[in-house]
Parts: structure tokens; sequence; C-alpha cells
């Protein structure tokens, strides 16, 4: 492979109970590209996105974001606490529940990873604070308490959390489904200025054509399996899959002109 | 027949009286933050992955919740020495019942505050890349605790009530005391009612408080 990857999952296996959520897949993200993985729900892309800043511990695989890798295979200590929490310090994780801490306004919640995790002085993470809020379009909101914004707003706190970090890798877990249509398209727009800057990106969406529009690789699952992977447009526009292009027809109609 | 009610009497014994609110309140107090603290424990035991503190903890709270205090101050205080070998002052069963009895249930009320904590803010903190004990001290504590004070508060008021079996080991709390003007003065209605009041003047302060916490923190 030419270009460089920034994030490799290989033979990813995850079981819940007795249930095979995830059935050996492997997965690239090349740096600086944006790839969408779509599917039905239970199709497991969620616990797929979860796995890469092992938020969902695998049973078995080899996952390395960046410079930092863990193995999973067989007969490999389970990593500790310490080392967990180091290797999701390099990635952002969006939810769809936006997740704020309510117990702190919106420029805490923004400060909270690099003041606890980096031991970034207050002042200079305030400043970053300010600085990424003003680059999600809520410098004015720095003092609120997160239960007094819309949940657009607070979706671009929470992304502006995750940026805090300087990640190497944002991850979006159904970013805008837990949103009022009017307010899909500001969180959008944010990711989209993300993705023109050249952050590397793994999300998982419902919104057909803003991944075929921003993301650059599609990734199709179904039953914990990866089914069809390919170019965003080619992928959403003309699958060559039969279930993709049966999942894909419920979505025609919202595709729109592209 | 009517009754000449006569308080007066009881200012004599003030000293003793003094004695029942001192120990009253201490074993309260001494028990409320020793209970906290092994109801602190229980909680993270019951929390951990570890099955088998788990299992333990489970069924050593179950013995104390499902039993009533008294039998098990009784027990300590009578049937413990004989098992163990080990002598109890009255005030030492007293305070080993109260401490385990009270934090039986502090343990699930901090269990229940911690677990009512929504799971989307384990993950938020732990994708930021928070170690546990951040995790637990900067994020789910603080949301946790302020769904915890009521009913921590309640408990104590409980707790408070509690120290009057402490009487059944000779412990001379408030109503021990009570017990010892009784037999002095043959006055038990002035005396009973006088310990009662006591109770009421420092629990119902308590009790208001309660209240206004849990109005606080519904809105």
């Amino acid at each position: 492979m030419s270009v460089q990857k920034m994030i490799e999952l290989v033979g990813v296996r995850k079981s819940f109970g007795k249930v095979e959520v995830l059935k050996d897949i492997t997965l690239n993200v090349a740096r600086g590209s944006v790839v969408a993985l779509i599917g039905p729900s239970g199709s497991g892309k969620s616990t797929l996105l979860r796995s890469v800043n092992l938020l969902t511990v695998p049973d078995q695989g080899f996952i390395r974001v960046g410079e930092q890798a863990l193995d999973f295979t067989r007969g490999h200590r389970l990593p500790g606490d310490r080392e967990l929490s180091a290797f999701r310090a390099r990635t952002g994780m969006v939810f769809q529940t936006f997740n704020l801490f309510p117990h702190m306004s919106v420029e805490e919640n923004v400060m909270a990873g690099p003041v606890k995790v980096l031991r970034m002085p207050k002042a200079d993470a305030r400043t970053l604070a300010h600085e990424l809020l003003a680059k999600v379009g809520l410098a004015d909101k720095a003092t609120a308490r997160p239960d007094t914004l819309s949940g657009g707003q607070r979706q671009r706190v929470a992304i502006a959390r995750a940026l805090a970090m300087k990640p190497e890798v944002m991850l979006f877990d159904e970013a805008t489904s837990a949103l009022d249509p009017e307010l899909v398209g500001e969180v959008l727009a944010v990711i989209r200025s993300l993705a023109a800057e050249g952050m590397t990106m793994l999300l998982v969406t419902h919104e057909m054509a803003f991944a075929r529009d921003v993301a650059d690789r599609v990734v199709f699952m179904r039953d914990g399996c990866v089914v069809e992977e390919g170019p965003a447009r080619q992928v959403i526009e003309t699958p060559s899959q039969p279930a993709t292009r049966a999942f894909l027809s419920h979505f025609h109609n919202g595709l729109g002109p592209s | 027949m009517q009754y000449q009610w006569d308080f007066g009497f009881l200012l004599q014994y003030k000293g003793l009286i003094g004695v029942g609110v001192l120990y009253t309140l201490a074993f309260t107090i001494g028990t409320a933050v020793s209970g906290l603290v092994v109801g602190c424990m229980i909680a993270l035991a019951r929390l951990s992955n570890m099955r088998v503190a788990t299992a333990v903890v489970t069924g050593v709270i179950e013995i104390f919740r499902c039993t009533p205090v008294l039998v098990q101050l009784v027990w300590v205080y009578y049937a413990l020495p004989i098992l163990t070998g080990i002598e109890l002052s009255p005030s030492v069963a007293a305070f080993i019942t109260l401490t385990l009895y009270g934090a039986s249930f502090f343990g699930e009320i901090i269990r229940g505050g911690i677990i009512s904590v929504d799971m989307g803010q384990w993950d938020a903190g732990r994708a930021l890349g928070m170690r546990r004990h951040q995790l637990m001290g900067d994020v789910i504590l603080p949301q946790a605790f302020r769904r915890m004070v009521p009913p921590l508060v309640n408990q104590t008021v409980l707790q408070l009530k509690n120290t009057s079996l402490l009487s059944v080991l000779a412990v001379p709390d408030l109503l021990y005391q009570g017990q010892l003007i009784t037999s002095a003065s043959y006055r038990p209605l002035e005396t009973y009612t006088m310990i009662a009041v006591i109770y009421f003047i420092i629990l119902f302060p308590l009790t208001r408080f309660a209240h206004r916490l849990e109005a606080r923190m519904s809105h």
C-alpha cells in the first residue's frame, strides 16, 4: 500500500456472551482519509468503532493507531488500565448522545482531557478550549452549562472536547442520529471542515449523502462482517453486493442530487 | 385521677442527661463516619469484577439487612466472644455492630448512586484517556454524590434512632440514662417525655435538611 496506514485492524473478533459481534475484521484507514462505516443496526459497526479506541476490548486481533499497537491474539497479556488510558488518549471520540459532563461548564468539559490526562496548566487549557470553541462556532458559550444548549451545540462542544486532546484520529459514533433534523447540518459542517484539514476520521453514520460526499471510502458491514468496501461514491451509488444494494435501497429517496 | 406533671426534678439529673446526649451523638457521628468508610469499600467491592469479593460482601450485607439491629447487638456482645474468645466491652460491641449495620445500607446507597450515572459518562471519560481513579473522582462521583446525599442523611437519621438500642448493652446513651433516672425518681412519664423531646430536637432539623436537599436535587 502506497499510502501510510493510520489505523490498522487485523483479525479483530469480539463476542458478547454467545453472540459473535465482530467476525475476523480487517480494516485500514489511510492517514488523512475519512472512512464511513455503514450497515444495518446490529451489524457490529459501532462495536468495531469502539474497539479502535478500546472502549470495547476485542477478544482477538491486532489494533494499531498511529505509533501505538496492541495485540490481542492468544497468549498476549491483556493491557491494564494505564496502557488502555494511554492508548485512548491519542484518539478522539464523539458519541451519539454527546455525553458531555453535566456538572461542568462548556469550557471545563473541553479542558477536562488536557488538564486531567495531559496535566496541562489550567490557563493554557482554557486558552486551548476557547480556540476550539471558536472553531466549532461556540465562542460565546464557554461559561454556559451543557443543559442550556441545543443538541447540535452540545455535539459541537463534544467535538471540541475530543479535539482538545490533539488526537491523531477522530471516531464518530452516529454523531447526528440523536439530533433534530434541522440541527444535523451544523454538526456535519464541523466534521466536513475537519476532513478538509486532513484529520483522519472513522465514522459510523446513517447519513448516506454525507458519507458519499465527505468520506473517501465506505465500508458496508452486516452480521459482524465487512461485506463490501471501496471508494465512497462507488459503494453508495453502484454497490456490487446484493446485501449492500438491499440496505441502500432504504435510503435512496434521501440521497438527493450529487 | 389527675396526673400532676412535674418536670422540675429532672434538673438535678442534667449531668446524666448530658452524658446520654453525648453518647448518642458520639455513637451516631462515629458510626456514620466508620459506616461510610466501610460502606464505600462495600460499594467498590460489589462493583468490582472480583466474583469472590462480590459474593462475600453481598452475603454479609444481606445478613445485616435482614436481621434486626437489636438481635445483632446482642449476638455480637454475647455470642461472638464465645466463638472467638475475644472479650468485647459493650461500647466496642455496639460500635462494631452499628458500623456494619450502617455500612450495609450506606454501601447500597453509594453503589446505587454510582450505577445511576449514565454509562455514556464512563465512555466519555475513558475516551479522553482518563485513568480509573480520575474517572471516578472527576466524573462519576461528583454526579453520583448529588443523588446520594438525601438518602445518606435519611440513613443517618435512622442510625441515630438505632443508638437507642445500645441501652440493652448498658451503654449509657440517652435512653439508658432515662431508664436510670426513672428507677431513681419513679417518674417515667416526665423522664421518657423529655427523652423523646430531646431526640426530636436533634432529629427534626436533620430531616428538614434532608427534605431541602431532596427538593434542591429534584429540579
